[in-house]
């Protein structure tokens, strides 16, 4: 029973904190400076999320980098997302055999 | 000419491989905290997240209160509410309340990310192709983990846990690239997590991320404020 209320609660407050400010936000936004944050939100977003946590993602700082460089250099010349994110996860995979 | 549905599926198809190794992880670790693959993806299905189900699993193995249950939660999923406001600017006319609601269930960091990286207005079915790919990999991953994950090589359990971040770089270098102010924010961004991350260990990721992602995006717009749309235009 616990079980269900733990489970309950989780999946219900993660679901209003998505869903109030997508379905109730219908206004357009006219303040430059708030559209220009909310421009830049998303680009901040991921790379607060991949720094420095992409260095601990596996199981070695040094695979992790080696997996890095490569999705870096990978990105730069504009590949696919599948191709970066496989690449990098193969990278590191060898790094593995080698360090 | 793809329709909507048909292109969010395979836009979806790098999440969902990325989701099916993250949540491998999260069924072996709920197994190991004592819950059944069944909770295991009950609990994935209804939330669709990493950080607030790892953390809510840690809650429910140590017998947590709900109210602590719920306080997690919050702190650590209160980016998505930042995320659907800047993807609610970005909604065609198709988007109704209804579809707000449903859609909504399906933000998270990676389909926040590609979504947001659309050229176009975001129509409802692009969104449920891109939601449903990613669900059904996050949830059949969390079944594989919880119920088979004890078997693979480490080695190749611990280089997957790169995919997503990789899915990262692919979206931000490009931008980089294209934009000197893109940049500049990126790299804020990046250095306030690592000031957030060793500086201060204390504040949790959901937190750091917020915290780092809102200064950066502030410092973007006082420095180089974008030109503004020009009224509905596309539409």
């Amino acid at each position: 029973m616990m079980m269900v209320l733990y489970i309950a609660v989780m999946a219900g407050i993660t679901y209003l904190i998505r869903m109030i400010p997508f379905t109730l936000f219908k206004r357009k936004i006219k303040s430059r400076f708030l559209q220009s944050v909310l421009y830049y939100i998303p680009y901040a977003v991921l790379s607060a999320m991949t720094f420095p946590a992409i260095f601990y993602s596996t199981d070695n700082p040094v695979t992790a980098a080696v997996g890095t460089i490569v999705a870096i250099v990978l990105a730069y010349f504009k590949l696919p997302l599948t191709v970066v994110a496989v690449s990098a996860c193969v990278a590191s995979l060898i790094a593995g055999f080698l360090v | 000419m793809k329709s909507p549905f048909t292109k969010g599926l395979s836009h979806g198809i790098p999440i969902a491989l990325g989701y099916f190794s993250v949540s491998f992880g999260f069924g072996i670790m709920a197994v190991q905290s004592g819950l059944t693959a069944l909770q295991a993806v009950i609990i994935s299905i209804t939330n669709l997240t990493s950080a607030g189900q790892a953390a809510g699993v840690g809650i429910i193995a140590a017998g947590g209160t709900l109210i602590e249950m719920a306080l997690t939660q919050f702190v650590i999923n209160l980016r998505y509410s930042l995320m659907g406001l800047s993807l609610s600017q970005k909604l065609s006319d198709k988007f109704t309340t209804a579809h707000r609601m449903i859609a909504s269930f399906g933000i998270t960091d990676e389909i926040f990310a590609v979504a947001s990286s659309q050229k176009e207005k975001l129509v409802p079915s692009y969104m449920y192709g891109l939601i449903l790919i990613s669900a059904l990999g996050w949830t059949g991953g969390t079944a594989a983990g919880a119920i088979a994950g004890l078997g693979l090589p480490q080695t190749l359990t611990a280089a997957m846990g790169i995919l997503l971040y990789g899915m990262f770089i692919a979206i931000i270098v490009p931008a980089a690239r294209a934009s000197r102010k893109d940049l500049v924010v990126i790299c804020f961004a990046a250095v306030f997590s690592v000031i957030c991350k060793y500086a201060f260990p204390a504040l949790s990721s959901g937190f750091a991320i917020i915290i780092s992602a809102v200064l950066a995006a502030v410092i973007g717009a006082l420095l180089f404020p974008i030109e503004l749309a020009k009224e509905d235009d596309a539409e």
